[in-house]
Protein backbone atom coordinates (compact mmCIF):
# COMPACT_ATOMS: atom_id res chain seq x y z
CA UNK A 1 0.00 0.00 0.00
CA UNK A 2 2.49 2.82 0.65
CA UNK A 3 4.39 2.53 -2.43
CA UNK A 4 1.22 3.54 -4.27
CA UNK A 5 0.77 6.45 -1.45
CA UNK A 6 4.45 7.31 -2.32
CA UNK A 7 3.63 7.70 -6.03
CA UNK A 8 0.17 9.21 -5.61
CA UNK A 9 1.65 12.12 -3.55
CA UNK A 10 4.81 12.25 -6.20
CA UNK A 11 2.63 12.91 -9.09
CA UNK A 12 0.55 15.32 -6.91
CA UNK A 13 3.74 17.44 -7.08
CA UNK A 14 4.84 16.89 -10.48
CA UNK A 15 1.31 18.50 -11.70
CA UNK A 16 1.43 21.51 -8.48
CA UNK A 17 4.78 22.81 -10.27
CA UNK A 18 3.68 22.00 -13.76
CA UNK A 19 1.09 23.89 -13.37
CA UNK A 20 1.87 26.67 -12.03
CA UNK A 21 4.89 27.16 -14.83
CA UNK A 22 1.68 26.91 -16.98
CA UNK A 23 0.53 29.73 -15.30
CA UNK A 24 2.87 32.38 -16.41
CA UNK A 25 2.34 31.18 -20.04
CA UNK A 26 -1.36 31.13 -19.50
CA UNK A 27 -1.32 34.56 -17.98
CA UNK A 28 1.01 36.40 -20.05
CA UNK A 29 -1.12 37.41 -23.45
CA UNK A 30 -3.10 39.30 -21.03
CA UNK A 31 -1.04 40.81 -18.61
CA UNK A 32 2.42 40.72 -19.58
CA UNK A 33 5.09 38.12 -18.40
CA UNK A 34 6.66 40.89 -15.41
CA UNK A 35 7.79 40.19 -12.03
CA UNK A 36 4.64 40.80 -10.99
CA UNK A 37 2.68 38.36 -13.13
CA UNK A 38 5.31 35.71 -11.56
CA UNK A 39 4.62 37.58 -7.90
CA UNK A 40 0.20 36.46 -8.55
CA UNK A 41 1.28 33.33 -9.80
CA UNK A 42 3.21 32.11 -6.83
CA UNK A 43 1.14 33.92 -3.96
CA UNK A 44 -2.37 32.44 -5.47
CA UNK A 45 -0.02 28.54 -5.23
CA UNK A 46 1.35 29.67 -1.71
CA UNK A 47 -2.07 30.39 0.01
CA UNK A 48 -3.95 27.38 -2.06
CA UNK A 49 -1.57 25.03 -1.03
CA UNK A 50 -1.35 26.17 2.70
CA UNK A 51 -5.44 26.28 2.34
CA UNK A 52 -5.03 22.88 0.99
CA UNK A 53 -3.13 21.41 3.66
CA UNK A 54 -5.35 22.58 6.40
CA UNK A 55 -8.61 21.04 4.51
CA UNK A 56 -6.51 17.79 3.86
CA UNK A 57 -5.85 17.09 7.44
CA UNK A 58 -9.11 17.82 8.87
CA UNK A 59 -10.66 15.72 5.98
CA UNK A 60 -7.92 12.94 7.23
CA UNK A 61 -9.71 12.94 10.92
CA UNK A 62 -12.90 11.34 8.68
CA UNK A 63 -12.47 7.09 8.06
CA UNK A 64 -9.38 7.75 5.99
CA UNK A 65 -9.11 5.47 3.12
CA UNK A 66 -7.20 4.96 0.46
CA UNK A 67 -10.53 5.39 -2.00
CA UNK A 68 -11.36 8.54 -0.51
CA UNK A 69 -7.43 9.82 -1.05
CA UNK A 70 -8.20 8.71 -4.71
CA UNK A 71 -11.37 10.77 -4.79
CA UNK A 72 -9.26 13.94 -4.13
CA UNK A 73 -7.55 13.09 -7.39
CA UNK A 74 -10.26 12.97 -9.20
CA UNK A 75 -11.73 16.02 -7.70
CA UNK A 76 -8.61 17.70 -8.86
CA UNK A 77 -8.79 16.53 -12.05
CA UNK A 78 -12.44 18.00 -12.36
CA UNK A 79 -11.25 21.14 -11.50
CA UNK A 80 -8.07 21.25 -14.02
CA UNK A 81 -9.39 20.68 -16.91
CA UNK A 82 -12.29 23.28 -17.23
CA UNK A 83 -9.15 25.70 -17.64
CA UNK A 84 -8.52 24.05 -21.15
CA UNK A 85 -12.13 26.32 -22.34
CA UNK A 86 -12.76 28.99 -19.03
CA UNK A 87 -9.35 30.26 -19.13
CA UNK A 88 -9.55 32.60 -22.20
CA UNK A 89 -12.97 34.01 -21.74
CA UNK A 90 -12.37 34.19 -17.58
CA UNK A 91 -9.11 36.30 -18.49
CA UNK A 92 -10.72 38.44 -21.19
CA UNK A 93 -13.57 39.34 -18.89
CA UNK A 94 -10.68 40.17 -16.05
CA UNK A 95 -8.85 42.18 -18.42
CA UNK A 96 -12.26 44.72 -19.25
CA UNK A 97 -12.85 44.85 -15.71
CA UNK A 98 -9.46 45.40 -14.56
CA UNK A 99 -6.92 47.76 -15.59
CA UNK A 100 -3.74 47.72 -13.60
CA UNK A 101 -2.15 44.65 -14.74
CA UNK A 102 -0.88 43.80 -11.48
CA UNK A 103 -4.44 43.12 -9.99
CA UNK A 104 -5.99 41.85 -12.93
CA UNK A 105 -3.13 39.13 -13.17
CA UNK A 106 -3.68 38.61 -9.57
CA UNK A 107 -7.37 38.43 -9.98
CA UNK A 108 -7.11 35.86 -12.99
CA UNK A 109 -4.98 33.54 -11.47
CA UNK A 110 -6.91 33.46 -7.96
CA UNK A 111 -9.68 32.52 -10.26
CA UNK A 112 -8.25 30.01 -12.51
CA UNK A 113 -6.07 28.02 -10.04
CA UNK A 114 -7.22 28.77 -6.14
CA UNK A 115 -9.99 25.48 -6.53
CA UNK A 116 -7.84 23.13 -8.23
CA UNK A 117 -4.33 23.74 -6.42
CA UNK A 118 -6.50 23.82 -2.83
CA UNK A 119 -7.26 20.52 -3.53
CA UNK A 120 -3.72 19.00 -4.77
CA UNK A 121 -2.89 20.49 -1.39
CA UNK A 122 -4.29 18.43 0.35
CA UNK A 123 -2.86 15.03 -0.85
CA UNK A 124 0.32 15.71 1.17
CA UNK A 125 -1.21 15.85 5.02
CA UNK A 126 -4.09 13.03 3.63
CA UNK A 127 -1.22 10.70 2.97
CA UNK A 128 0.97 11.09 5.84
CA UNK A 129 -2.36 9.80 7.97
CA UNK A 130 -2.24 6.96 5.33
CA UNK A 131 1.15 6.02 5.71
CA UNK A 132 2.03 6.88 9.75
CA UNK A 133 0.95 3.99 12.40
CA UNK A 134 2.85 4.48 15.37
CA UNK A 135 3.82 8.53 16.54
CA UNK A 136 7.38 6.99 17.03
CA UNK A 137 8.04 7.00 13.30
CA UNK A 138 5.79 10.18 12.18
CA UNK A 139 8.15 12.74 11.69
CA UNK A 140 10.25 9.69 9.09
CA UNK A 141 7.79 9.29 7.13
CA UNK A 142 6.33 13.08 6.91
CA UNK A 143 9.95 13.78 6.15
CA UNK A 144 10.26 10.89 3.41
CA UNK A 145 6.68 11.81 2.15
CA UNK A 146 7.87 15.40 1.21
CA UNK A 147 10.70 13.72 0.44
CA UNK A 148 8.92 12.31 -2.38
CA UNK A 149 6.22 14.85 -3.45
CA UNK A 150 8.88 17.61 -3.46
CA UNK A 151 11.10 15.62 -6.14
CA UNK A 152 8.04 15.20 -7.88
CA UNK A 153 7.48 18.84 -8.04
CA UNK A 154 11.25 19.54 -8.75
CA UNK A 155 10.53 16.96 -11.87
CA UNK A 156 7.38 18.75 -12.73
CA UNK A 157 9.26 21.88 -12.68
CA UNK A 158 12.10 20.74 -15.22
CA UNK A 159 10.03 18.25 -17.87
CA UNK A 160 7.44 21.48 -17.95
CA UNK A 161 9.86 24.23 -18.92
CA UNK A 162 12.45 22.36 -20.74
CA UNK A 163 10.50 19.98 -22.71
CA UNK A 164 6.75 19.76 -22.71
CA UNK A 165 6.34 23.36 -23.44
CA UNK A 166 8.43 22.83 -26.67
CA UNK A 167 6.78 19.53 -27.46
CA UNK A 168 2.64 20.12 -26.68
CA UNK A 169 0.63 23.40 -26.61
CA UNK A 170 -0.40 24.54 -23.29
CA UNK A 171 -3.99 22.55 -23.46
CA UNK A 172 -2.61 19.49 -24.17
CA UNK A 173 -0.50 19.40 -21.71
CA UNK A 174 -3.34 20.49 -19.07
CA UNK A 175 -4.88 17.65 -20.89
CA UNK A 176 -2.26 15.25 -19.67
CA UNK A 177 -2.05 16.49 -16.16
CA UNK A 178 -5.74 15.62 -15.56
CA UNK A 179 -5.26 12.48 -17.21
CA UNK A 180 -2.38 11.67 -14.80
CA UNK A 181 -4.57 12.66 -11.67
CA UNK A 182 -7.74 10.46 -12.85
CA UNK A 183 -5.31 7.24 -13.39
CA UNK A 184 -3.34 7.75 -10.28
CA UNK A 185 -7.28 7.92 -8.58
CA UNK A 186 -8.26 5.02 -10.89
CA UNK A 187 -5.43 3.52 -9.42
CA UNK A 188 -5.91 4.33 -5.33
CA UNK A 189 -9.77 3.19 -5.90
CA UNK A 190 -8.16 -0.10 -7.33
CA UNK A 191 -5.88 -0.72 -4.31
CA UNK A 192 -8.41 0.32 -2.29
CA UNK A 193 -10.41 -2.54 -3.53
CA UNK A 194 -8.09 -4.96 -3.55
CA UNK A 195 -6.46 -4.61 -0.02
CA UNK A 196 -9.90 -4.64 1.32
CA UNK A 197 -10.85 -7.52 -0.46
CA UNK A 198 -7.75 -9.55 0.87
CA UNK A 199 -8.10 -7.92 4.38
CA UNK A 200 -11.98 -9.44 3.89
CA UNK A 201 -10.12 -12.74 3.09
CA UNK A 202 -7.58 -13.38 5.55
CA UNK A 203 -10.52 -12.59 8.04
CA UNK A 204 -13.03 -15.12 7.08
CA UNK B 1 69.96 42.83 -62.04
CA UNK B 2 67.92 40.87 -60.05
CA UNK B 3 68.77 42.06 -56.54
CA UNK B 4 67.40 45.85 -57.35
CA UNK B 5 63.43 44.79 -57.70
CA UNK B 6 63.78 42.10 -54.98
CA UNK B 7 65.02 44.87 -52.67
CA UNK B 8 62.22 46.80 -53.88
CA UNK B 9 60.05 44.16 -53.25
CA UNK B 10 61.11 43.54 -49.92
CA UNK B 11 60.85 47.51 -49.27
CA UNK B 12 57.06 47.16 -49.96
CA UNK B 13 56.55 44.21 -47.36
CA UNK B 14 57.93 46.17 -45.01
CA UNK B 15 55.83 48.94 -45.70
CA UNK B 16 52.76 47.08 -46.04
CA UNK B 17 54.02 45.17 -42.39
CA UNK B 18 54.23 48.58 -40.70
CA UNK B 19 51.03 49.99 -42.31
CA UNK B 20 49.35 46.47 -40.83
CA UNK B 21 50.81 46.71 -37.58
CA UNK B 22 49.37 50.06 -37.34
CA UNK B 23 46.19 49.70 -38.44
CA UNK B 24 45.78 46.36 -35.74
CA UNK B 25 47.14 48.92 -32.77
CA UNK B 26 44.64 51.78 -34.06
CA UNK B 27 41.77 49.32 -34.30
CA UNK B 28 42.91 47.89 -30.77
CA UNK B 29 43.67 50.49 -29.37
CA UNK B 30 40.15 52.30 -30.82
CA UNK B 31 38.65 49.05 -28.81
CA UNK B 32 40.36 49.39 -25.80
CA UNK B 33 39.25 53.09 -25.57
CA UNK B 34 35.73 52.31 -25.30
CA UNK B 35 34.92 52.84 -21.74
CA UNK B 36 32.12 51.41 -20.38
CA UNK B 37 29.79 54.47 -18.64
CA UNK B 38 26.84 53.02 -17.48
CA UNK B 39 26.14 49.46 -16.49
CA UNK B 40 22.37 48.76 -14.90
CA UNK B 41 20.91 45.52 -14.13
CA UNK B 42 16.83 46.59 -14.27
CA UNK B 43 14.00 44.26 -14.03
CA UNK B 44 13.95 43.19 -17.66
CA UNK B 45 17.60 43.20 -19.32
CA UNK B 46 21.36 44.34 -18.33
CA UNK B 47 21.86 47.78 -19.78
CA UNK B 48 24.89 48.10 -21.07
CA UNK B 49 26.28 52.13 -22.41
CA UNK B 50 29.57 52.17 -23.89
CA UNK B 51 31.41 55.51 -24.83
CA UNK B 52 34.41 55.19 -28.14
CA UNK B 53 35.18 59.36 -28.81
CA UNK B 54 32.24 60.92 -29.96
CA UNK B 55 29.97 57.68 -30.19
CA UNK B 56 28.38 56.19 -27.55
CA UNK B 57 26.66 52.81 -28.23
CA UNK B 58 23.35 51.43 -26.07
CA UNK B 59 23.26 47.00 -25.86
CA UNK B 60 20.97 45.02 -23.90
CA UNK B 61 23.03 41.85 -23.39
CA UNK B 62 26.24 41.47 -21.64
CA UNK B 63 27.30 39.24 -24.70
CA UNK B 64 29.25 41.09 -27.07
CA UNK B 65 26.71 40.81 -29.71
CA UNK B 66 26.31 44.16 -32.04
CA UNK B 67 23.00 43.01 -33.52
CA UNK B 68 21.03 45.16 -31.82
CA UNK B 69 23.35 48.02 -30.41
CA UNK B 70 21.69 51.57 -30.89
CA UNK B 71 24.82 54.35 -31.08
CA UNK B 72 24.91 57.62 -31.44
CA UNK B 73 27.69 60.47 -32.52
CA UNK B 74 27.39 63.32 -30.19
CA UNK B 75 29.17 65.55 -32.70
CA UNK B 76 26.70 64.34 -35.45
CA UNK B 77 23.72 62.92 -34.04
CA UNK B 78 22.04 62.55 -37.30
CA UNK B 79 24.95 59.79 -38.36
CA UNK B 80 23.29 56.38 -37.97
CA UNK B 81 25.76 53.62 -37.68
CA UNK B 82 23.69 50.52 -37.83
CA UNK B 83 21.97 49.36 -40.64
CA UNK B 84 18.53 48.00 -39.01
CA UNK B 85 17.08 51.56 -38.13
CA UNK B 86 17.60 52.45 -41.68
CA UNK B 87 16.10 49.38 -42.85
CA UNK B 88 12.99 50.20 -40.33
CA UNK B 89 12.81 53.21 -41.97
CA UNK B 90 12.16 52.02 -45.28
CA UNK B 91 8.66 50.90 -44.07
CA UNK B 92 8.01 54.84 -45.32
CA UNK B 93 7.82 52.91 -48.73
CA UNK B 94 4.39 51.69 -48.27
CA UNK B 95 2.98 54.26 -45.82
CA UNK B 96 5.18 57.69 -46.64
CA UNK B 97 2.82 60.33 -44.56
CA UNK B 98 1.86 58.30 -41.11
CA UNK B 99 -0.31 60.34 -39.29
CA UNK B 100 -0.23 58.26 -36.44
CA UNK B 101 2.59 55.78 -35.44
CA UNK B 102 3.25 53.05 -32.94
CA UNK B 103 6.65 52.13 -31.89
CA UNK B 104 7.14 49.00 -29.30
CA UNK B 105 10.36 49.22 -27.75
CA UNK B 106 12.32 51.99 -27.46
CA UNK B 107 15.77 51.20 -27.21
CA UNK B 108 18.03 55.05 -27.29
CA UNK B 109 15.14 55.99 -29.55
CA UNK B 110 16.96 56.43 -32.51
CA UNK B 111 13.57 55.47 -34.44
CA UNK B 112 11.22 57.91 -32.73
CA UNK B 113 13.73 60.74 -32.98
CA UNK B 114 13.83 60.20 -36.67
CA UNK B 115 10.57 59.95 -36.92
CA UNK B 116 9.36 62.85 -35.08
CA UNK B 117 12.27 65.15 -37.16
CA UNK B 118 10.42 63.45 -40.51
CA UNK B 119 7.17 64.16 -39.91
CA UNK B 120 6.66 66.99 -36.95
CA UNK B 121 2.87 66.47 -37.10
CA UNK B 122 2.71 62.89 -36.32
CA UNK B 123 1.58 61.51 -33.51
CA UNK B 124 4.11 59.00 -32.19
CA UNK B 125 3.14 56.70 -29.13
CA UNK B 126 6.21 54.63 -28.05
CA UNK B 127 5.55 51.59 -25.75
CA UNK B 128 8.47 50.39 -23.70
CA UNK B 129 7.89 48.01 -20.95
CA UNK B 130 11.51 48.65 -19.29
CA UNK B 131 11.61 52.12 -17.02
CA UNK B 132 15.09 51.77 -16.52
CA UNK B 133 15.24 52.30 -20.66
CA UNK B 134 13.67 55.46 -20.85
CA UNK B 135 15.86 57.05 -18.30
CA UNK B 136 18.91 55.91 -20.19
CA UNK B 137 17.27 57.09 -23.55
CA UNK B 138 16.96 60.61 -21.85
CA UNK B 139 19.99 60.74 -20.11
CA UNK B 140 22.68 59.50 -23.17
CA UNK B 141 20.78 59.97 -26.32
CA UNK B 142 18.92 62.94 -25.34
CA UNK B 143 15.57 61.43 -26.41
CA UNK B 144 12.73 63.66 -25.21
CA UNK B 145 8.87 62.89 -24.89
CA UNK B 146 7.08 66.04 -26.31
CA UNK B 147 3.49 67.14 -27.64
CA UNK B 148 3.87 64.80 -30.86
CA UNK B 149 5.59 61.66 -29.01
CA UNK B 150 4.61 59.83 -26.20
CA UNK B 151 6.23 57.21 -23.99
CA UNK B 152 4.03 54.47 -22.60
CA UNK B 153 5.75 52.09 -19.90
CA UNK B 154 3.60 49.52 -20.38
CA UNK B 155 3.27 45.90 -21.73
CA UNK B 156 3.58 45.75 -25.27
CA UNK B 157 1.03 42.88 -25.57
CA UNK B 158 -1.18 44.56 -22.84
CA UNK B 159 -0.95 48.00 -24.55
CA UNK B 160 -2.03 46.74 -27.75
CA UNK B 161 -4.95 44.93 -25.82
CA UNK B 162 -6.55 48.19 -24.69
CA UNK B 163 -5.60 49.84 -27.76
CA UNK B 164 -7.98 47.74 -30.00
CA UNK B 165 -10.42 48.04 -27.03
CA UNK B 166 -10.62 51.37 -27.56
CA UNK B 167 -10.47 51.13 -31.45
CA UNK B 168 -7.24 52.77 -31.83
CA UNK B 169 -5.81 52.54 -35.63
CA UNK B 170 -1.98 53.62 -36.22
CA UNK B 171 -0.70 54.12 -39.68
CA UNK B 172 2.75 52.42 -38.56
CA UNK B 173 3.68 50.17 -36.25
CA UNK B 174 7.26 49.27 -35.77
CA UNK B 175 8.19 46.37 -33.57
CA UNK B 176 11.53 46.30 -32.46
CA UNK B 177 11.27 44.98 -29.14
CA UNK B 178 13.56 42.12 -29.34
CA UNK B 179 16.72 43.44 -27.82
CA UNK B 180 18.41 41.15 -25.86
CA UNK B 181 19.09 38.12 -24.34
CA UNK B 182 15.39 37.31 -23.33
CA UNK B 183 12.56 37.29 -26.49
CA UNK B 184 9.35 38.14 -24.91
CA UNK B 185 7.82 34.96 -25.98
CA UNK B 186 4.35 36.90 -25.91
CA UNK B 187 5.22 39.03 -28.06
CA UNK B 188 6.17 36.40 -31.01
CA UNK B 189 2.70 34.92 -31.22
CA UNK B 190 -0.16 34.41 -34.21
CA UNK B 191 -2.72 35.96 -31.80
CA UNK B 192 -0.27 39.21 -30.94
CA UNK B 193 -0.08 39.85 -34.52
CA UNK B 194 -3.55 39.63 -34.85
CA UNK B 195 -3.85 42.28 -32.42
CA UNK B 196 -1.57 44.34 -34.25
CA UNK B 197 -3.30 43.95 -37.39
CA UNK B 198 -6.29 44.81 -35.63
CA UNK B 199 -4.77 48.33 -34.88
CA UNK B 200 -3.47 48.69 -37.77
CA UNK B 201 -5.35 50.97 -40.25
CA UNK B 202 -6.00 50.21 -43.57
CA UNK B 203 -3.56 51.15 -45.81
CA UNK B 204 -0.81 50.77 -42.83
CA UNK B 205 2.13 49.67 -42.50
CA UNK B 206 4.34 47.22 -39.87
CA UNK B 207 8.31 46.86 -39.86
CA UNK B 208 9.36 44.28 -37.30
CA UNK B 209 12.93 43.52 -36.80
CA UNK B 210 13.45 40.10 -36.04
CA UNK B 211 15.41 37.12 -36.20
CA UNK B 212 17.38 36.16 -39.15
CA UNK B 213 19.76 32.87 -37.62
CA UNK B 214 18.48 29.59 -35.36
CA UNK B 215 15.25 27.75 -35.95
CA UNK B 216 13.63 30.27 -35.13
CA UNK B 217 13.68 31.66 -38.16
CA UNK B 218 11.37 29.50 -39.70
CA UNK B 219 8.81 29.66 -37.38
CA UNK B 220 8.47 33.40 -37.04
CA UNK B 221 8.53 33.51 -40.57
CA UNK B 222 5.72 31.03 -41.06
CA UNK B 223 3.55 33.01 -38.08
CA UNK B 224 3.87 36.67 -40.18
CA UNK B 225 3.00 34.78 -43.37
CA UNK B 226 -0.18 32.94 -41.82
CA UNK B 227 -1.24 36.11 -40.26
CA UNK B 228 -0.11 39.18 -42.75
CA UNK B 229 0.13 36.83 -45.78
CA UNK B 230 3.40 37.78 -48.22
CA UNK B 231 5.59 40.18 -46.97
CA UNK B 232 8.95 41.59 -47.30
CA UNK B 233 11.50 40.58 -46.18
CA UNK B 234 14.77 43.40 -45.80
CA UNK B 235 18.23 41.99 -45.28
CA UNK B 236 21.77 43.35 -45.52
CA UNK B 237 24.75 41.11 -45.68
CA UNK B 238 26.58 43.52 -43.18
CA UNK B 239 23.72 43.20 -40.37
CA UNK B 240 22.29 40.32 -38.91
CA UNK B 241 19.15 41.83 -38.86
CA UNK B 242 15.73 40.78 -40.76
CA UNK B 243 13.03 43.22 -41.35
CA UNK B 244 9.63 42.29 -42.20
CA UNK B 245 7.37 44.77 -43.79
CA UNK B 246 4.29 44.07 -44.75
CA UNK B 247 0.74 45.34 -44.78
CA UNK B 248 -3.02 44.27 -44.26
CA UNK B 249 -3.58 44.49 -48.05
CA UNK B 250 -2.12 42.46 -50.67
CA UNK B 251 1.52 44.16 -51.54
CA UNK B 252 2.81 45.83 -54.54
CA UNK B 253 5.27 44.74 -56.68
CA UNK B 254 8.99 46.10 -55.64
CA UNK B 255 9.21 48.14 -58.71
CA UNK B 256 6.45 50.03 -58.05
CA UNK B 257 7.81 51.12 -54.79
CA UNK B 258 10.85 52.94 -57.32
CA UNK B 259 8.47 56.29 -57.59
CA UNK B 260 7.67 56.54 -53.75
CA UNK B 261 11.77 55.61 -52.91
CA UNK B 262 12.93 58.48 -55.09
CA UNK B 263 10.73 61.18 -53.66
CA UNK B 264 11.83 60.01 -50.01
CA UNK B 265 15.69 60.59 -51.27
CA UNK B 266 15.37 64.08 -50.62
CA UNK B 267 13.86 63.73 -47.26
CA UNK B 268 16.42 61.07 -46.09
CA UNK B 269 19.28 63.11 -47.09
CA UNK B 270 20.21 64.84 -44.12
CA UNK B 271 20.48 61.11 -42.40
CA UNK B 272 22.95 60.41 -45.20
CA UNK B 273 20.61 57.69 -47.03
CA UNK B 274 19.04 56.73 -49.81
CA UNK B 275 16.13 54.99 -50.07
CA UNK B 276 16.31 54.07 -53.66
CA UNK B 277 19.67 51.97 -52.26
CA UNK B 278 17.06 50.20 -49.97
CA UNK B 279 14.72 49.33 -51.95
CA UNK B 280 16.56 46.74 -54.14
CA UNK B 281 16.64 44.57 -51.09
CA UNK B 282 13.25 43.81 -50.69
CA UNK B 283 12.44 40.53 -51.13
CA UNK B 284 9.30 38.23 -50.78
CA UNK B 285 11.38 35.00 -51.69
CA UNK B 286 10.00 31.91 -49.50
CA UNK B 287 13.15 31.10 -48.01
CA UNK B 288 12.00 29.25 -44.86
CA UNK B 289 10.38 26.07 -44.02
CA UNK B 290 6.46 27.12 -44.67
CA UNK B 291 5.88 23.75 -42.74
CA UNK B 292 7.21 24.84 -39.48
CA UNK B 293 5.26 25.48 -36.71
CA UNK B 294 3.18 28.43 -35.79
CA UNK B 295 4.09 30.31 -32.83
CA UNK B 296 0.63 30.74 -31.08
CA UNK B 297 -0.35 32.08 -27.45
CA UNK B 298 -0.42 27.76 -26.78
CA UNK B 299 3.19 27.05 -28.18
CA UNK B 300 5.61 30.03 -28.07
CA UNK B 301 8.99 28.27 -26.96
CA UNK B 302 10.76 30.95 -28.72
CA UNK B 303 13.68 31.27 -26.01
CA UNK B 304 14.08 26.99 -26.52
CA UNK B 305 13.65 27.14 -30.39
CA UNK B 306 16.80 29.91 -30.21
CA UNK B 307 19.18 28.03 -29.02
CA UNK B 308 18.19 24.77 -31.13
Amino acid sequence: MAPIIYLLAFVGGFVIMSLELLGGRVLAPYFGSSIYVWGSIITIFMLSLSLGYLFGGRLSLNQPSLRRFGIIFIVAAAFLYPLVFFAEPIMNWIFELIEDPRYGSLVASALLFIVPTVILGMISPYSVRLLVSSTHESGQVAGRLYFVSTMGSALGTLATSFYFVLWFEINTIVTLLTAALVLMGAIAGLAHRHHSASKAGSEA
Amino acid sequence: MNSVPFRRRSQRCLQLLILVCLLVTMLLSSILDAKIIHRERSLYSTILLDERGSVICLQFSVREDQRNQSCKDRDDPRRLIFGYAKMMMMSLLLQPEPQRILIVGLGGGTLPTMLNELYPDAHIDVVEIDPAVVTVAETYFDFRANDQVKVIVQDARVFTKRAGIRGDSYDLIMLDAFNGDYIPEHLMTREYLEETRAILADDGVIAANTFSISRLYDHESATYQAVFGEFYNVTMRESANRIIITTGRPLPPVKALMDTAIALNARLKRYSMRATDYQRLFSTRVDWDPDARLLTDQYAPANLLREE
